[in-house]
């Protein structure tokens, strides 16, 4: 069972690495999380266990840390132009308590990174991936110029409450808006922010997430994010969730893993991001790659990123070959098994003759084809609470 | 019924020349959900090391090892259908396969329930 016990010793070998605790570190041993080395932090990979963990988030609330994150902020006259030089969406046109996602592109147009950008009112508010975050500040300390401030709060944590359940449990909280013109809480739409306050601590709230769900982020200093986290998770609606309900609810979402699905080898238009690039930088360009980018999303992509509904029971996982006709025609980037459909799900990139949806693909797994049809991403529906919805 | 233990967390229950393999309970709660196993098929030769079974969880596939050598007489076809018979039962209902023993002497140096108690104690 050599295979297994490497799983299982891999947590006592990462004690030899230099892995830093989070702020919510104890509180989460205290709360029975089994800690795992992520992208060089302790992180809690499982509480009660994934699938549970994954059905209660898409049932009532989860409260996920994602304090790994990279939380920047930039500020500065001439932001806005220096910001749609380095990322290729419209921040000219994000209205303040605005967010939107985007994503750090090379000369290429591969992709460095995904990101959401928040307007807070002059200054933007960017969270990066955990894995990341350094090369991220490298880079944009590199791209922007000297009179723009980029200032790391990495004296702040990041909490994800995702669900149903989760305006009512910020309701239940009791949270004042800090702002004059802030709605209630659960007046932000999808893809708003504003700042609250709890209890006189501030804290800067998105209707965001990567589940799929309703829900919300929630930045909060080190120093208070133990207390949020217990004031939370005294409601009966929430339940702690780990890292790997995190992924298998974004993947039924179909949402795309930076370091899996995206890679600096993918650009935005295989990858089906174009939605980060709007019709002004399209025909204006200017941003990263903008030249290939734009002439690959004339000429159609070579590839494509697709989603997988597989025959059967077994799994297919990352870097599991994708065949058409017996002939490798790509991979599988992200794949698992689907607590809500209770199937295995996964990404692929795959070439784009092969990618329509409907489309009979096979998935080879330990010398076994498995039978996998393209299907339209998300796997299962997005509850997200839209304006006007 | 005389019932052995590996590092390697699996157990193996001896009942004359048989012998039957699962994981330990404490491999599926390291493991977490189990949502699939595949088992040996019966008349399957293994030996002792050889790759034996599969098991997945939500996360990751692990190979399961075969212990000891031997043929196999079963495999626990009940996993098919519900791989989570590992977790509810991991040392009674959720056993891999059964296998005839090819040389006892491979039995030699387990660990018995107390020895691997202490074992996983000390992880």
């Amino acid at each position: 069972m050599s295979d297994l016990q490497t799983q299982l010793d891999e947590a006592d070998d990462a004690i030899d690495l230099p892995t830093e605790p989070l702020p919510l570190d104890a509180w989460h041993r205290a709360h029975g999380g089994r800690m795992v080395d992520f992208a060089g932090y302790w992180m809690p990979v499982q509480f009660r266990g994934i699938i549970e963990e994954h059905l209660w988030t898409r049932s009532k609330a989860g409260l996920f840390d994602v304090s790994h994150m990279g939380q920047l902020e930039i500020s500065g006259e001439g932001a806005v132009a220096a910001l749609e030089a380095v990322l290729p969406g419209d921040i000219a046109g994000l209205a303040p308590g605005r967010m939107r996602y985007s994503l750090l592109l090379d000369e290429q147009g591969g992709i460095l990174d995904d990101l959401m950008v928040t307007n807070r009112g002059g200054t933007y508010y960017l969270v990066v991936n955990g894995a990341m975050k350094w090369d991220d500040i490298a880079h944009l300390r590199d791209m922007l110029p000297d009179d723009i401030t980029l200032n790391h709060l990495d004296d702040h944590g990041l909490l994800a409450l995702q669900g149903p359940e989760a305006a009512a449990v910020l309701v239940r909280l009791g949270l004042e808006p800090a702002m004059a013109d802030a709605p209630a809480v659960d007046g932000l739409t999808f893809m708003q922010a504003a700042p609250y306050l709890w209890q006189g601590r501030p804290l800067g709230i998105s209707r965001s997430g990567y589940t799929g769900e309703d829900g919300f982020e929630i930045s909060v200093r080190a120093e208070d994010i133990a207390a949020l986290a217990d004031a939370l998770c005294a409601d009966e609606a929430v339940m702690p969730v780990g890292l790997g309900a995190r992924d298998s609810l974004r993947l039924e979402a179909g949402l795309p893993l930076y370091g899996h699905d995206l890679t600096p080898e993918t650009g935005p238009v295989e990858t089906g991001l174009m939605f980060a690039i709007n019709k002004r930088r399209r025909a204006e360009g200017g941003f990263p790659g903008a030249e290939r980018i734009l002439a690959e999303l004339v000429a159609g992509p070579a590839r494509k990123r697709i989603g997988l509904l597989l025959d059967g029971r077994l799994p297919a996982r990352e870097g599991a070959p994708v065949l058409a006709d017996g002939a490798p025609i790509g991979v599988v980037t992200s794949g698992g098994f689907s607590p809500t459909l209770e199937r295995p799900i996964a990404m692929a990139m795959v070439d784009a003759a092969h990618a329509a949806p409907g489309a009979t693909l096979e998935i080879e797994v330990r010398g076994r084809k498995l039978a996998a049809s393209v299907t339209v991403m998300p796997f299962v529906p997005h509850k997200y609470h839209r304006q006007g919805a | 019924m005389p019932r052995y233990f590996t590092d390697e967390h699996e157990w193996i229950e001896v009942d004359g020349d048989t012998a039957t393999v699962g994981i330990t309970d404490y491999a599926q709660s390291q493991l977490g959900d189990i949502v699939f196993v595949e088992v040996p098929d019966e008349g399957a030769v293994l030996t002792k090391g050889q790759e034996a079974a599969v098991v997945e969880s939500v996360k990751a596939a692990s190979d399961v090892y075969a212990p000891i050598g031997g043929t196999v007489v079963s495999g626990n076809q009940n996993l098919e259908e519900d791989p989570a018979l590992v977790n509810s039962d991991a040392e009674g209902q959720g056993w891999f396969f059964k296998l005839t023993i090819a040389d006892k002497g491979e039995l030699d140096g387990l660990m018995d329930e107390a020895a691997y108690k202490a074992f996983v104690e000390s992880l």
